[in-house]
Formats: structure tokens, C-alpha cells, sequence
């Protein structure tokens, strides 16, 4: 059982490095993800500079998120009334079936077969889509990289750019292939395809009843909620529908207006290296004559309490879904998002999704392993989560947690071998054996139970043929061969 | 449903202790660090409204100043060819004061249904305040700015800013706003950056934004 919350990892999927052995041999991949991310670092870079005193924002935000999820049983009461107040009205979800099942009974009373979509990653997060879909209700997914997803039959792969996996010539063929309203002729320009889009979900919009959608704020003096995107397909789902549902994570509240003006600076900056993204709606409860008649707030825990119980991995909880450090993120540029097995790819993924579902599945228990540590997420992030901290932090609980038992086992097997010389050398000759039975290309990708719980998130190289005793036992120090060798041989050019 | 609300938060309770009093939350609010600048351009030294035009066209919106005595004729020279347009209710009539004769205004009133709207091209409208630092323009989506649909499914917007309107950056700005009121913030026309993370411009939202700056 997942003592957290439930986030479906996808289905069947294999703990990271196997996952990430396959997408990094997939060349394609790695050419759109090092395309892709080496602009944006270069982008954001100038943005970020730009501002004198980006690090007196960035510790302001980390203030406020901490101040805030050190005072979550205030803020939330206080948000609920608010909202409450303005005409909007307020649930509560533990997990993600009662999320999508309050999503869900709103939708059928509203007497909706289809619904329109904002991105969002608390829907991505409780698969809203397919429990909608079981439902007999279609998710209509509108931003341009969720629609490439959808239309796809894909997986996200980035938390701004979801399909971010995907090259123009790549969308190109999957719109001309799957959109029955594609235009004849439709090219691989970036603005054609964005067209197209236009086009193809236009009357989506204009006839849609209900919109569902996620915040990137939640204002609790003011009740107010903010959506930050680029498109305008935010503004459709947020405005023209009759009945709006916003599924947000308790961890979104912000104290005050007031504080808008800190992290309206950090986000833009951050995720799409702009000055400010094209569009934000700022909206409390409901405006007569002015958008949405109802408004539904559903405030999802889903593991978020389990991760604010942990002192050191509660930091996770400040993010603001800006994506900056998966584009730093040497891991994720040679991987790619899929490896994650979870909506939330990249470092944040790797602290975030093992809080939020635990470490029962092979993924979640290798995702704390799947860092270099090199610190560049930490440096770019707009609310300073220290990632490289959470992440040793998180290997420390992998490792004690069930998942990780026989590794356990594997150190205390070898500290038993280490005790004796005798049983050290049997085990050498052993493993000098083993690399004519597992090594390849001078590495050991995968050994049987229980020395699979090693290898389950690591190679190890291929033992050489003779151990260090062996060979000092035969040749005491190179003596022998050194007297074979005639004068003049410098080391280095044997072989 | 309240099961589910007693349940969440008697696990937030468990991990963070007994919510404090309100008076202490708010107090420990009150002193947070806030070493960042409320503004990053001062109008002693930097011509604000400039600012905001540089920046607004960086995101190829277009943008034109005006003396307040020209204005009719400017609005009237951006529209000349634009077909039908939508004007909601309190937009100051002097503004439509130079169109010629004839021209095909639209009414809200009664409200057009989205299809409706669908069929116009375009819609004239005023603003709440605008951001300097980022070339934003607020709608509070009063009095001349009309309901949120009215600038979201025309695909041309020629928004008036009037100069004082023009705050140096964010912090100035929404401190002129009130926030009960629905808010539309607009950085350029519609855009994306979902393929290959390079900026398009024209999605859902108007293409084509014209920014009018008065005085």
C-alpha cells in the first residue's frame, strides 16, 4: 500500500535506469531534448540577470513558501473562506480517486459529456483523463504540448512543455496523421502548426460548458486564484465555460495579494526565460455577467501532508512548477522526461514523485538515485529548494524502506566476505569468473537476486580477470614481470 | 466532503503542530525578509512610458503614442481596416469621435454569445494600469474594458493605455487593483513555446494586439 498519496506511476514502469538506458540510446531524443533545453538555459540566463535583485526575490518566495507550509492550517481555512465568500465553492480531496471523483459528479451534474482543459499538473497528477474517460466524459485537452500528448497517445515529458520530446517535423506528421481539420498542406512551422491548432479546437471553445483547470496560485486573503499561461487556451477554458472546476494542491496558497508581486516576478522568468508570460487571469469566485456562473475549487492533498511531515523533504513543496532545473539538469537532457515514470520529470520529479507515492514501485525507490548531484538545479531554482540535499536525504529513507532490503543485504554480505582473507579471495576468483558470465563492455548491467538490488540503480564494472591479492601473490609486485620487460618501456604504452 | 477537510487537516496538524493563532501567523507574516525593490525603474531617471512601449513591442505587440487631442484620429487610422468591431459599455466616446461614418461598431447588449463574438474581428477597449518593467497591460474588465470574452475571442485588440496608467513595475501596479475584480494580464498577443521552447506568436488569444498610449 502507498502510506502517501496515489499517483499512478505508468503502467509497468521499470525503475530509472532501465528506463534511462533506453531513451539515452535513442538519439532523436536526445537531439530534441539538447536542442531544446540549450536555448532556454541561454534564455533564461539574461532573463534572470536582467533583475538586480533576483536573489532577494528568490529568498523572499522560499520565505513565503515556508512561512506558508509552516501555517497550512491557517491558510487553508482562511483561502476556503474566502472563496466561499466570493461565490465560489470549496472541496476537500486525500487522494486522487476522490479528487477525480468529485471532478467527476460535478461534471455529470452539470450534465457534460466532454470538458475543456487548461494544463495542469494536479490533473496530470491524479489522472483526471482516464477516470473522466471511465466516467463516459472526454477530456479535451487544449494547450498546444498537452494536445501533442494527447493526440499522440503520449506521455508528458516536461512540466512546461510536455511534449517538449517531440521535434516540429515529428508534431508535424502526428497533426497531418491524426487532426481530421488539419489544413492541406500543413508544414512543420512552428506558426503553422500553432495555427492549425487554433483552428482545430476553436469550436471547443466556443461551445464548451465546463472547463477544468489547475492554479499556479491560490491568493487566501483575497480568495483569489491565478492562472499563469502563454496560448489564450487558459483564458477560453477559465472564461467561457458556464461551470469551472480548478483542482489545486493545498501546497498553492500564498498569504496575500501582496505576495503576486514576488512570484509574478520569479515564474515567468524562470520557465519561459520571459519578462512576463502573454496571459494571466486573476479571478475570485464568481463575476456576475462575467465568465463561469459556478466555480468549484477542489483542494487535493494526495501525499502532500505525508511530504510536509519530513522536515528536510518538505522544501519540495515550495516549487512553483517552473521547470528551470529539469533544463539544467544534465540527467534529464541525456534521459528525458519519460524516465521519471511520473507527470513530474527531472530533478523536481526525483524529490517530488518518491514523496508523494512513497517508495513501493521500482521507480519511485531508484528516482532519488537518478542525479550526478552537481547542484545546477539548486542554483536555478526561483524558490530555492536545495534538491541535491532532499535527494541524499532521500536516498538515506530509499535505502532503509522495503524496496531496498536486499542492499541492505548486499552490505552486510560483503562486509562478512571483507572479515576473512580466506573467503575475500574465494569470492575474487568468483567474481573474476562472473565477467566472462555478466560482464559486457567492461560493465555489469544487471546480476541476479538479491545482487540485483545493486544493480537496480547502478553498473557496476566488470570485475578484472585477477585480483589485486592474486596477482601480487604471483608476481610479488610486478617483479617478475617487470624483469621480462626490456629497458626503456614506459608505462603507458603497453596495449 | 467535510470528512475529507477534518482529515487533511488533522495530517497537517500532525506535521507542522497545532495551528498558531492568527495574530501570531500574521505577525510572523509581517516580517518576512522582502529585500527585493518594489520597483527596478524610477521615474526621476527613467521615462516610464517609454519603458512600457519598448517593452510591449518586444513581444511584437504594436505600440503607438498619441497626445490626448489626437487620439480620435489614431484609434480612427488603426481601425480603418478593421471590419466589425465590438465596444463594451463606459469606453469614453471621444475616443470613437474620428471614425468615418458608417463603421460597423458592435454592441454588447445584450451580451453576444461566444459564437457571436466569434464573428467579430475585433474589439477597442481602455485598460486598469499597465507594467513598465514587464510591457504588461492589466484589464479589471470594468467600465471600457468589457467582460473577459470580449477580448479574448476577437482576434484583434486595440487597447488604450492612458500614461498615467503606466506603473514602473508589478509591485506598483497590482496595488492599484482590486482584487475582488476578475483580472486579465497581457504581455504581447498570443503565444507559445511548445515546440522546440521557441517563442510563436498567435494561438488562442487575440494575434494581433495594438497598444494606443495616450498622453
Amino acid at each position: 500500500m502507498n502510506p502517501n498519496g496515489t499517483m499512478p506511476t505508468y503502467l509497468g514502469m521499470p525503475a530509472f535506469p532501465d528506463a534511462a538506458r533506453a531513451a539515452v540510446a535513442d538519439s532523436q531524443l536526445r537531439r530534441n531534448l539538447t536542442h531544446a533545453t540549450t536555448a532556454i538555459r541561454t534564455k533564461r540566463a539574461r532573463a534572470v540577470a536582467e533583475l538586480g535583485d533576483w536573489e532577494d526575490l528568490r529568498q523572499a518566495a522560499k520565505a513565503i513558501k515556508d512561512h506558508v507550509l509552516a501555517n497550512l492550517g491557517t491558510y487553508l481555512p482562511r483561502l476556503e473562506e474566502n472563496v466561499t465568500r466570493a461565490g465560489g465553492h470549496v472541496h476537500w480531496a486525500r487522494d486522487a480517486a476522490e479528487a477525480n471523483a468529485i471532478v467527476a459528479d460535478l461534471v455529470a451534474k452539470a450534465g457534460a459529456g466532454s470538458v475543456v482543459k487548461v494544463k495542469s499538473m494536479a490533473t496530470q497528477e491524479t489522472g483526471l483523463n482516464s477516470a473522466l474517460a471511465a466516467r463516459g466524459i472526454t477530456a479535451i485537452e487544449t494547450d498546444l504540448a498537452e494536445l501533442i500528448v494527447q493526440l499522440g497517445d503520449d506521455l508528458p515529458s516536461h512540466i512546461l512543455v510536455p511534449a517538449i520530446h517531440r521535434n516540429r517535423a515529428e508534431i508535424g506528421e502526428l497533426f497531418r496523421r491524426t487532426m481530421p481539420d488539419a489544413p492541406a498542406g500543413l508544414t512543420d512551422e512552428p506558426a503553422r502548426l500553432a495555427a492549425a491548432a487554433r483552428a482545430h479546437l476553436r469550436s471547443e471553445f466556443l461551445s464548451a460548458t465546463v472547463g477544468i483547470s489547475g492554479a499556479n496560485f491560490a491568493v487566501a486573503d483575497t480568495g483569489s486564484l491565478v492562472v499563469v499561461e502563454s496560448e489564450g487556451n487558459g483564458r477560453m477554458c477559465l472564461t467561457l465555460p458556464r461551470t469551472l472546476i480548478s483542482v489545486v494542491g493545498v501546497e498553492k496558497v500564498l498569504p496575500s495579494w501582496r505576495d503576486l508581486e514576488v512570484f509574478l516576478a520569479l515564474l515567468p522568468r524562470s520557465s519561459t526565460a520571459e519578462r512576463m508570460n502573454p496571459y494571466t487571469t486573476i479571478w475570485s469566485g464568481v463575476t456576475p455577467g462575467d465568465g463561469p456562473e459556478s466555480f468549484h475549487l477542489v483542494l487535493l492533498d494526495n501525499g502532500r501532508t505525508a511530504t510536509l511531515a519530513d522536515s528536510v523533504g518538505r522544501q519540495a513543496l515550495r516549487c512553483i512548477r517552473c521547470s528551470a532545473c529539469l533544463n539544467v539538469c544534465p540527467v534529464y537532457e541525456r534521459a528525458g522526461g519519460h524516465a521519471y515514470g511520473s507527470p513530474y520529470p527531472g530533478p523536481i520529479g526525483a524529490i517530488l514523485s518518491p514523496q508523494l507515492r512513497g517508495f513501493s514501485s521500482p521507480v519511485d525507490a531508484s528516482l532519488p538515485f537518478a542525479s550526478s548531484l552537481c547542484g545546477a538545479c539548486y542554483e536555478v531554482c526561483p524558490v530555492a529548494i536545495n534538491i541535491p540535499e532532499v535527494l541524499v536525504h532521500l536516498r538515506a529513507k530509499a535505502v532503509e524502506s522495503q524496496g531496498h532490503y536486499s542492499e541492505r543485504s548486499v552490505f552486510k554480505l560483503s562486509g562478512y566476505v571483507l572479515r576473512s582473507p580466506r573467503r575475500l579471495a574465494a569470492a575474487q576468483r568468483a567474481a573474476s569468473f562472473s565477467r566472462y558470465v555478466v560482464g559486457r563492455k567492461g560493465r555489469i548491467r544487471r546480476l541476479p537476486p538479491p545482487l540485483s538490488a545493486w544493480t537496480d540503480t547502478r553498473d557496476a564494472p566488470a570485475p578484472p580477470p585477477e585480483s589485486f591479492r592474486a596477482w601480487w601473490a604471483r608476481t610479488r609486485g610486478g617483479a617478475e614481470l617487470r624483469g621480462r620487460r626490456p629497458a626503456g618501456d614506459s608505462p603507458g604504452t603497453s596495449e | 466532503m467535510s470528512a475529507a477537510r477534518e482529515e487533511i487537516l488533522a495530517r497537517i496538524r500532525a506535521a507542522t503542530g497545532p495551528a498558531a493563532p492568527p495574530a501570531d501567523v500574521d505577525a510572523a507574516y509581517a516580517a518576512l525578509p522582502r529585500g527585493y525593490l518594489r520597483a527596478h525603474h524610477c521615474a526621476a531617471d527613467t521615462d516610464i512610458v517609454a519603458l512600457f512601449a519598448e517593452r510591449a513591442a518586444d513581444y511584437r505587440a504594436v505600440v503607438e503614442r498619441a497626445d490626448l487631442t489626437d487620439l480620435p484620429s489614431a484609434v480612427a487610422r488603426v481601425l480603418a481596416g478593421v471590419s466589425r468591431f465590438v465596444v463594451p459599455d463606459g469606453l469614453p466616446a471621444p475616443w470613437l469621435a474620428g471614425l468615418a461614418g458608417g463603421t460597423a461598431i458592435v454592441r454588447d447588449d445584450p451580451p453576444l454569445s461566444a459564437r457571436d463574438l466569434d464573428k467579430v474581428f475585433g474589439v477597442v477597449t481602455g485598460c486598469a494600469a499597465a507594467i513598465a518593467e514587464t510591457g504588461t497591460i492589466i484589464l479589471d474588465h470594468g467600465p471600457g474594458q468589457g467582460r473577459r470574452a470580449l477580448t479574448l475571442v476577437p482576434d484583434f485588440h486595440l487597447v488604450v493605455v492612458l500614461a498615467e496608467q503606466v506603473a514602473a513595475d508589478i509591485a506598483g501596479a497590482l496595488a492599484r487593483l482590486d482584487p475582488a475584480r476578475p483580472h486579465t494580464l497581457i504581455s504581447g498577443p498570443s503565444a507559445t513555446s511548445d515546440i522546440e521552447l521557441i517563442r510563436v506568436e498567435g494561438v488562442h488569444g487575440p494575434r494581433n494586439l495594438h497598444i494606443l498610449i495616450a498622453g
